[in-house]
């Protein structure tokens, strides 16, 4: 079922490297590197006579996190089990349309405009995991065969901005504990849940299970095809919970939030860089926030040093790869090790 | 003995599907009455169609490409800028673009086969670094200027015997297609296709694993050059103009029965189902489908289409076999070990 397994382990991988301390998994290494470009990104804004991590500072990082995060903390549970999600960036746009129109302007419909878009994205995540189970379509088609879906129903009825979020509503997204936004908490506090529900429960530990090798899954007695689902509309409904946050941000809904942010791909490489293995069963979400800190920090060190816009996207592009390749690395070096063992 | 026309496994369904459009279209558009209305299409569909070629050499290797999109932008807004509507410096710059393309190939393929890194990865991150590194040297907006020698392959025809006037895209497009075929017929392209279905056993067996998938990527690279010619032609010059183009020609190898992971699939078959794309669209045109809904009509006929490849080139075996409870009927897995 992973759509992207591709050569991790070629042959000649044989090739004994240095052993590297078990302990440096790429999670430590995701930290230890925003560690780093903190310290960096701190010096390099120091020069100019600015401070980095200010309360400014330290706002604008946790504001960009917190809507990548929540896609990105879905992605994660959808590459772990060896699926993809090419859909959210237009699924984000819809739920806050669908949440900003439900709403509109009154506080009695917070709670169902809320529900509401939920419900829509765990149905959407629904058809996703079906297609993908029961039609037998590739992930990355199938995902992309709903993403363009949701695109023509969004072209076909909006415009721009729809919808009206009531003033109480808003709060979710302004508002803030010292430096530390509220809605960025939440998010953290989804991770948290994530994290548990990966590593503590039956269910997460077969999502590892179907991404490592879903016929050994299979033969083993877990229920496959009900994982890869699940794991779906877990995924959507983490997209539909980043529409309702950028609702209140915005304080209405727009059909291209999500696709202008580029949130299907920039999750995929958040949770990438985060080092969940692409074709699945290896990683977490604890590097995922990692990877998405980091592209946070990228983002604000690049705007306190004015730095063109377009060069984020080289350095983003780069840090990237670099980051895959150094992981791919020592995945053949610890594989080379467990021969050797 | 009757001679049966041999197609490779899954190019049937695309054609089909090909011709009913086709059909289609004479039926809802006077322009497709006679050939030159054909022409016009194939002429339109002739980057996509390069760049579904140039995709499937990577798709079927057990890889995707999803800088291409990037590449098209790239190509043209670089060949802009250097000609500046010099007519002199066309056949210099064609030569620049081409390799830019082959460049960019040799980096994606260099990084998958020798980094290890997922080539979705790879190509995501050349995508990023192509869309930012282009708009910083051209300060975000294209500057400059096509000549008009160099817009002659996209929108040029030539006269050619009988069939008279021929795009100038269209014999160029049937010199890859015919080129394709003939490579993918051969020992290389057939070590290709077993890369991508089982790239251990194609190590064992001596074959040269990494150079085959450098290949796919380069070859990518460079018919995205190509397309990124014609479409500077036909488009003229714009910042948006390979947009999306990834995905498309994704789809549209993935519409001509190509698995996605490698190993199965015919060139001509992707060709045709970029080819399908295109009429699709034009259809939809002519029959006054608003332009929004063309992508979900697009998305709901690749997952169809998908589904029906995976389901079974036997989905009417499989309606006979519903009564006999097909998943109690399966035969008990052995012990794998």
């Amino acid at each position: 079922m992973s759509v992207l397994q591709e050569n991790t382990l070629p042959v000649r991988s044989r090739t004994t490297r240095p052993a590297m301390r078990r302990r440096f998994t790429p999670t430590v290494i995701v930290y230890l590197a925003l560690v780093a470009l903190l310290v960096v990104g701190s010096v390099l804004v120091g020069l100019r006579g600015e401070v980095l991590l200010d309360q400014g500072g330290i706002l604008n990082i946790l504001t960009r996190a917190t809507a990548l995060g929540l896609v990105a903390i879905g992605q994660t549970m959808v590459i772990l089990t060896g699926s993809l999600d090419l859909s959210v960036a237009y699924l984000v746009g819809l739920t806050s349309l669908i949440a900003a129109e439900t709403m509109a302007g009154r506080n009695g419909m917070v709670v169902p405009g809320v529900l509401l878009a939920l419900a829509v994205a765990a149905g959407v995540g629904l058809v996703n995991g079906l297609v993908i189970t029961v039609l037998k379509a590739n992930a990355f088609i199938a995902t992309l065969g709903v993403a363009l879906i949701l695109r023509g129903y969004l072209e076909d009825n909006y415009t721009g901005p729809a919808g009206d979020v009531p003033r109480g509503f808003q709060h979710l997204g302004y508002d803030r504990i010292g430096p530390v936004p509220v809605a960025a908490l939440l998010m953290l506090a989804a991770a948290a849940l994530a994290w548990w529900y990966l590593s503590r429960t039956r269910p997460g530990y077969h999502m590892y299970a179907v991404g490592g090798d879903i016929e050994v899954a299979r033969l083993s007695g877990v229920p496959t095809r009900r994982v890869i689902v699940t794991a779906h509309v877990l995924c959507s409904v983490a997209a539909g919970l980043t529409g309702i946050y950028l609702a209140s941000r915005l304080g209405s809904g727009a059909p291209y939030v999500g696709t202008d942010a580029g949130y299907d791909l920039e999750s995929i490489a958040a949770v990438v860089l985060g080092g969940t293995l692409l074709a699945g069963g290896r990683g977490g979400v604890v590097g995922t926030i990692g990877g998405v800190l980091i592209l946070a920090t990228l983002d604000t060190i690049f705007d306190d040093l004015e730095v063109d816009p377009f060069f984020k996207d080289v350095v983003r592009g780069v840090v990237l790869v670099t980051a895959v390749a150094l992981y791919a690395r020592r995945m053949v070096a610890s594989r080379a090790r467990g021969r050797l063992a | 003995m009757t001679w049966r026309p041999r197609l490779a496994e899954g190019t049937a369904p695309v054609l089909i599907v090909l011709l009913l459009l086709l059909i289609g279209l004479a039926i809802a558009g006077p322009a497709y009455a006679e050939p030159s209305g054909y022409l016009a299409l194939l002429k339109r569909a002739a980057p996509l169609m390069i760049l579904a070629i140039g995709q499937y050499f990577v798709i079927v290797s057990g890889g995707f490409d999803l800088s291409v999109g990037a590449l098209v932008t790239a190509g043209v807004v670089i060949a802009a800028r250097l000609i500046n509507g010099s007519e002199s410096a066309t056949a210099r710059v064609i030569l620049l673009v081409l390799g830019f393309g082959l460049l960019v190939g040799l980096v994606n393929g260099l990084v998958t086969t020798k980094l290890l890194v997922p080539s979705f990865i790879v190509t995501l991150g050349m995508l990023l670094v192509l869309d930012g590194a282009i708009f910083l040297w051209t300060g975000g907006a294209p500057r400059g200027a096509l000549s008009a020698g160099f817009r002659t392959f996209g929108r040029g025809a030539v006269d050619v015997p009988l069939l008279g006037e021929v795009p100038w895209s269209v014999l160029i497009l049937l010199a890859i297609l015919l080129a394709a075929a003939l490579f993918m017929r051969g020992g290389t392209g057939r070590a290709l296709v077993a890369v991508g279905d089982n790239e251990a056993a194609v190590r064992l067996s001596g074959g040269q694993v990494d150079r085959l998938r450098l290949l796919a990527f380069v070859l990518s690279g460079l018919l995205a050059a190509i397309a990124a010619i014609l479409l500077g032609g036909f488009a003229g010059v714009s910042a948006q103009v390979g947009d999306g183009l990834e995905f498309r020609a994704i789809t549209a190898v993935v519409l001509g029965g190509v698995v996605l992971g490698g190993g199965r699939g015919s060139v001509v078959a992707a060709a045709a189902g970029a080819l399908s794309l295109e009429s699709l669209f034009t259809l939809l045109n002519l029959l006054g489908v608003s332009g929004a809904l063309e992508s979900a009509v697009q998305g709901v006929i690749i997952i169809a289409a998908v589904a029906y490849a995976a389901l079974g080139s036997g989905v009417p075996q499989r309606l006979r076999w519903w009564p006999k409870q097909r998943d109690s009927a399966r035969p008990a897995q052995p012990a794998s070990s």
